[in-house]
């Protein structure tokens, strides 16, 4: 007993320390959301400090203008639309392309992959201008579709990447039962594959929803009319100083969304990030 | 770090099967249907662009006529753009760096606490926020005004429990004897000796910078021993005589005079509200009275953290703080993986906590810690979103990087697709060893 308490003595200073620096890393959030909660004529003179020794200053007045406004809430549902097309053909095309590196025999399947690989690193800048040209031409400019194109296309070789090392797990004799079976490819990939590999399923999911959901420069690219919200802040960014009391909600909103999602799915989040840490 | 675990060899060989001509194309089919969304996605979105990129790199702007290198020139030769390299290069050298020591450090440390799972949520929970997000968080953050900006208001309070602000900001002696400047203090160049007045008169004082309890200027009768003075707005209405405290000449209280032999301050004290001041059984040898600096020395006005001058550094400062939680999952990843076993070996030989880290942990951790290296080097190579939204449009031409020159200049105003596309090439190259390297990787894997 008391060998505890002297060695919870000695960690009294370590405990200090990390106890400060985990509140400090959680004080700029805390900021944001309290700057939001401001009331609108005091925003831009005061501190969101403020709120501490005068509590009752608190208000979701700017919340409210947030949500009757027409523009940001427009732009909140295209985020959605966005990121959640983007996530569910992204792991579907990775899925069934992984599976085909993993269990499908055919010419040139190894030098294939390692193009895959090659293309992990490629920064996404490289394509902006070519396909800004070609979504003039073919009437993909401005639309989620393209948007969400996009995004599945540079989210491919990490997918593929983690799928096919995830379905290479599967034991052999597995599929093999099954095709004995008669099962067709498709049939095993849908009933079996699938099924296992949602760990990684979740991983990947995970990821791309927020990587799409946080994304501005592609949108920004492509889109004009078509604005996810974090182009839709940027817009208001541009005028900083006057408009905070719409910026701080609308950001504070942008951002409650991928935190519930990694408070909820953290443990795959953690995951997709070891597994992906090559990109 | 790839999913471990199956050895990656295990795929059915294209010898199991004795096939016939029509089972071959019923096998070509279910690949083309696994494969071919992929393969079409990968080639017309990133194939093909990446290519396509690459020949309009050599093309001028509206990509009419060949200009050979010409772009690749004006990478190194447009002002703003060897801003960006420049600006790049110092995010390579540092950010990596710290974040992945960052990591180290949390990692280890969470080791030790029990509520290692509530910390490291905590430092990790920014990864999920845009770093779009994280940038707005940090203008608001940064903000100048220490009335508004947190970093700011707590540099303010800091300085304000060690040197509070002076009581004027600027001043003029009113005499040639009184020599110096605000940034050095005020000394009477008269000696002074016990039982003398020391007289300090200072003018170019704005009638809003006096303080607001002044009185009537008056020097405090003398007395044996002691020197006595004034520091007072030698200045009325209507003019007055230099170097003379007359009816209307306000005092200035709250200034720090000091008493000096030498070079050295043997006494301070502080004027009354009449500007007056007394130093008490003063020593037999002659002295210098002046005005100490402090009575002029600034109130803190904030640092421009946004300004030109600093934005580099606080947008990294901005960055480390959104990916210190990235390194620290997977390095105590790494660290959990090591065996106790080893460890505790160690610790038996005798081996101290640091020679275990020195000797053990840091060698057995080198491959996860330069995965994290490199991984924050690609990503730093790319950094985009947050420097749109910490830098303020005034300092975004000091804060430029590659990827957000190649977007301004691709679609930002300039509309230069030429000069875009050799940007965008140029960073393509820079992750070309990056990629050799994950190639070689796998490789060896197979």
């Amino acid at each position: 007993m008391a060998a505890r308490i002297g060695a919870a003595t000695r960690r009294a200073p370590l405990q200090i320390l990390l106890a400060v620096v985990a509140l400090l890393w959680l004080v700029p959030t805390i900021g944001l959301f309290l700057t939001s909660l401001m009331p609108p004529d005091l925003i831009s003179a005061e501190g969101w400090w403020k709120i501490f020794s005068q509590p009752s200053l608190a208000t979701f007045d700017n919340y409210r203008a947030v949500f009757d406004d027409q523009d940001l809430m427009t732009a909140l549902w295209t985020t959605v639309q966005i990121a959640v097309g983007n996530t569910v053909l992204l792991v579907l095309v990775s899925a069934m392309a992984g599976y085909a590196f993993a269990w499908l025999p055919f010419p040139g399947r190894d030098p294939l992959f390692v193009v895959v690989i090659a293309l992990l690193v490629v920064p996404l800048q490289t394509a902006l201008i070519p396909i800004f040209s070609l979504y003039q031409t073919t009437g993909l400019f401005d639309t989620v579709l393209g948007l969400v194109l996009f995004h599945t296309a540079f989210g491919l070789p990490f997918g593929i990447f983690l799928m096919r090392n995830f379905f290479i797990g599967i034991p052999k004799d597995l599929l093999e039962s099954a095709r004995i079976d008669g099962a067709s490819e498709l049939t095993i990939f849908f009933r079996l594959v699938l099924p296992l590999g949602l760990p990684a399923i979740a991983s990947l999911a995970i990821f791309q929803f927020l990587w799409t959901w946080n994304d501005l420069l592609v949108a920004l690219t492509f889109g004009r009319e078509t604005q996810p919200i974090t182009v839709a802040v940027f817009t208001q960014l541009r005028q900083f100083g006057g408009n905070i009391e719409l910026i701080a909600p609308a950001s504070f909103i942008s951002l409650a969304i991928p935190l519930a999602v990694f408070f909820a799915f953290q443990r795959y989040f953690a995951q997709g990030l070891l597994a992906g840490s090559v990109k | 770090m790839a999913v471990a675990g199956a050895s990656p060899t295990a795929g059915p060989g294209p010898d199991d099967a004795p096939s016939s001509g029509r089972d071959r194309l019923r096998r070509a089919a279910t690949t083309a249907v696994f494969l071919g969304p992929a393969l079409v996605l990968l080639g017309v979105w990133v194939v093909y662009p990446t290519v396509r990129t690459i020949v309009r790199s050599f093309f001028d702007r509206d990509g009419s006529s060949f200009v050979g290198l010409d772009n690749y020139e004006s990478i190194f030769t447009t002002d703003t753009l060897v801003t960006a390299l420049q600006n790049n290069a110092l995010w390579v050298a540092i950010v990596p760096a710290f974040i992945t020591a960052i990591g180290l450090i949390f990692a280890v440390l969470t080791e030790r606490i029990r509520w290692q799972v509530a910390f490291r949520t905590a430092v990790f929970m920014p990864m999920a926020i845009s770093l779009f997000a994280a940038g707005v968080i940090w203008r608001i953050m940064l903000d100048k005004d220490p009335e508004r900006g947190a970093v700011n208001a707590s540099i303010s309070a800091v300085q304000d429990a060690f040197g509070p602000a002076g009581v004027l900001e600027r001043a003029q002696p009113s005499t040639p004897r009184l020599r110096g400047s605000t940034t050095s203090g005020f000394v009477l160049a008269t000696p002074i000796r016990a039982g003398d007045h020391a007289l300090l008169g200072l003018t170019a004082i704005p009638p809003a910078q006096v303080p607001p309890d002044a009185t009537q200027a008056a020097v405090p009768r003398a007395g044996p021993g002691a020197v006595t003075g004034a520091v007072w707005r030698d200045f009325r209405p209507g003019g007055g005589r230099p170097g003379v405290v007359e009816r209307g000449e306000q005092g200035i209280p709250g200034a720090t005079v000091e008493l000096r032999e030498g070079d050295r301050v043997v006494a301070t004290t502080t004027t009354q509200d009449d500007g007056g001041f007394r130093f008490e059984d003063v020593g037999g040898g002659t002295y210098r009275v002046a005005i100490a600096k402090e009575t002029f020395a600034a109130p803190f006005t904030g640092v421009s953290w946004l300004g030109p001058k600093l934005i580099t550094p606080s947008v990294m400062f901005a960055y480390i703080w959104v990916w210190a939680g990235f390194s620290m999952v997977i390095i105590a990843a790494g660290l959990s993986s090591i065996s106790r076993e080893v460890l505790e070996a160690a610790r038996t030989d005798g081996a101290t906590e640091w020679q275990v880290f020195r000797r053990v942990t840091a060698p057995m951790l080198a491959p996860v810690l330069s995965v994290v290296f490199i991984t924050m080097i690609i990503n730093v190579l790319k950094v985009f979103d947050i420097i749109l939204s910490v830098a303020p449009a005034s300092s975004q031409d000091d804060a430029n990087v590659i990827a957000l020159a190649m977007w301004r200049t691709s679609f930002g105003g300039v509309n230069d697709f030429g000069l875009g596309s050799a940007i965008a090439v140029f960073l393509l190259l820079l992750v070309l060893p990056v990629l050799a390297l994950n190639i070689r990787r796998f490789r060896r894997e197979q």
